[in-house]
């Protein structure tokens, strides 16, 4: 299955989800007023996957924004990968926040307190 | 927690402002108004902690007027268009003040207050509570808004949002909120 790469830009950010590798990687500020237009492809990218899913799947969110419309979306994208865990796959995802960040960290705990899939927390020093 | 938006103007010295704004509130203007405060925190070199919460909480307030403002009264003479909103963002002492303003249908208030009501009367927990229930329980509006805007500005602040409905004509009020930065978030 193709991969869904997606170029960052001010409001969005990049997405690349590579299915042959079973390595995702979302990356930079998801801020956009309409999210549910953007998260859309990757959803439905998912749905696909979820089909035939790798062994293991690594899931790396590096998000330096978002707004609460893309938190919703977010939890939709950790929803599918849940489903994909609960079919006996492995998944794991990683959650960097920047150091002294505590509202990502935070917003990950909060994922982490809904979703039934793995979360590390990784904290990234500059 | 009932706001006075003409004494508050008046207090602010013209150095403090750093945005003063009425009119369309479109994506554009929103793009252009994140650069540019965020730039202006760059050049004050404020500390990452707070142009992270500043940022944020800016663009929840934003977002808050791109969806869910009514649109203009007929008679007003101030301003025109569907997205009709004001932004007010003042810096004093490292803390910062957004005030936004928009016209509201006076049957969407009675909601609206009382949601402010909730929050304001919530401790830091049940904010996270709240938070959590709504990211998992309600679906997006049609108009795009999560519902979860004011909790996270809430949240993010640890502050009350103050308001103020004034009224306008029987149909309209004009909706006032302002929210605090604390230069020292917690």
């Amino acid at each position: 299955m193709e991969p869904i790469i997606i170029e960052g830009t001010t409001k969005t950010p990049s997405v690349k989800f590579d299915a042959a590798q079973g390595v995702f990687e979302l990356k930079g500020r998801s801020i956009p007023e309409n999210s549910v237009e953007f998260y859309k492809p990757i959803i439905d990218w998912l749905d696909s996957y979820r089909d035939t899913p790798m062994d293991k799947t690594v899931v790396d969110i590096k998000l330096e924004y978002f707004n609460t419309s893309s938190s919703k979306c977010i939890l939709d994208v950790f929803k599918k990968l849940e489903a994909i865990h609960k079919a006996k796959n492995s998944v794991e995802i990683n959650w960097y926040y920047e150091e002294d960040d505590e509202d990502m960290l935070e917003a990950g705990e909060d994922y982490e307190s809904i979703i039934r899939v793995p979360f590390k927390m990784i904290e990234i020093n500059e | 927690m009932s706001f006075d938006i003409d004494s508050y103007l008046s207090e602010r010295r013209p150095d403090d402002v750093i945005l003063d704004f009425k009119g369309s509130v479109d994506s554009d203007f929103i793009n252009n108004t994140l650069d540019a405060v965020e730039q202006r925190m760059v050049d004050l070199d404020e500390p990452p902690k707070l142009k992270k919460k500043v940022y944020n909480v800016l663009v929840e307030a934003l977002q808050n007027l791109f969806h869910h403002v009514d649109s203009v009264p007929r008679d007003y003479e101030g301003g025109s268009g569907d997205r009709f909103g004001m932004l007010f963002i003042s810096r004093d002492n490292g803390a910062y003040t957004i005030v936004t303003g928009n016209f509201i249908l006076k049957e969407k208030i009675e909601k609206l207050e009382e949601k402010i009501k909730r929050i304001n009367s919530s401790s830091k927990e049940e904010i996270k509570e709240l938070y959590k229930f709504i990211l998992n329980h309600q679906k997006i509006s049609e108009k795009g808004g999560g519902g979860l805007g004011l909790v996270d500005i809430a949240r993010k602040t640890g502050n009350r949002l103050k308001y103020l409905f004034e009224d306008y004509n029987e149909s309209y009020s004009f909706f006032y909120l302002e929210i605090k930065i604390n230069s020292k978030a917690d």
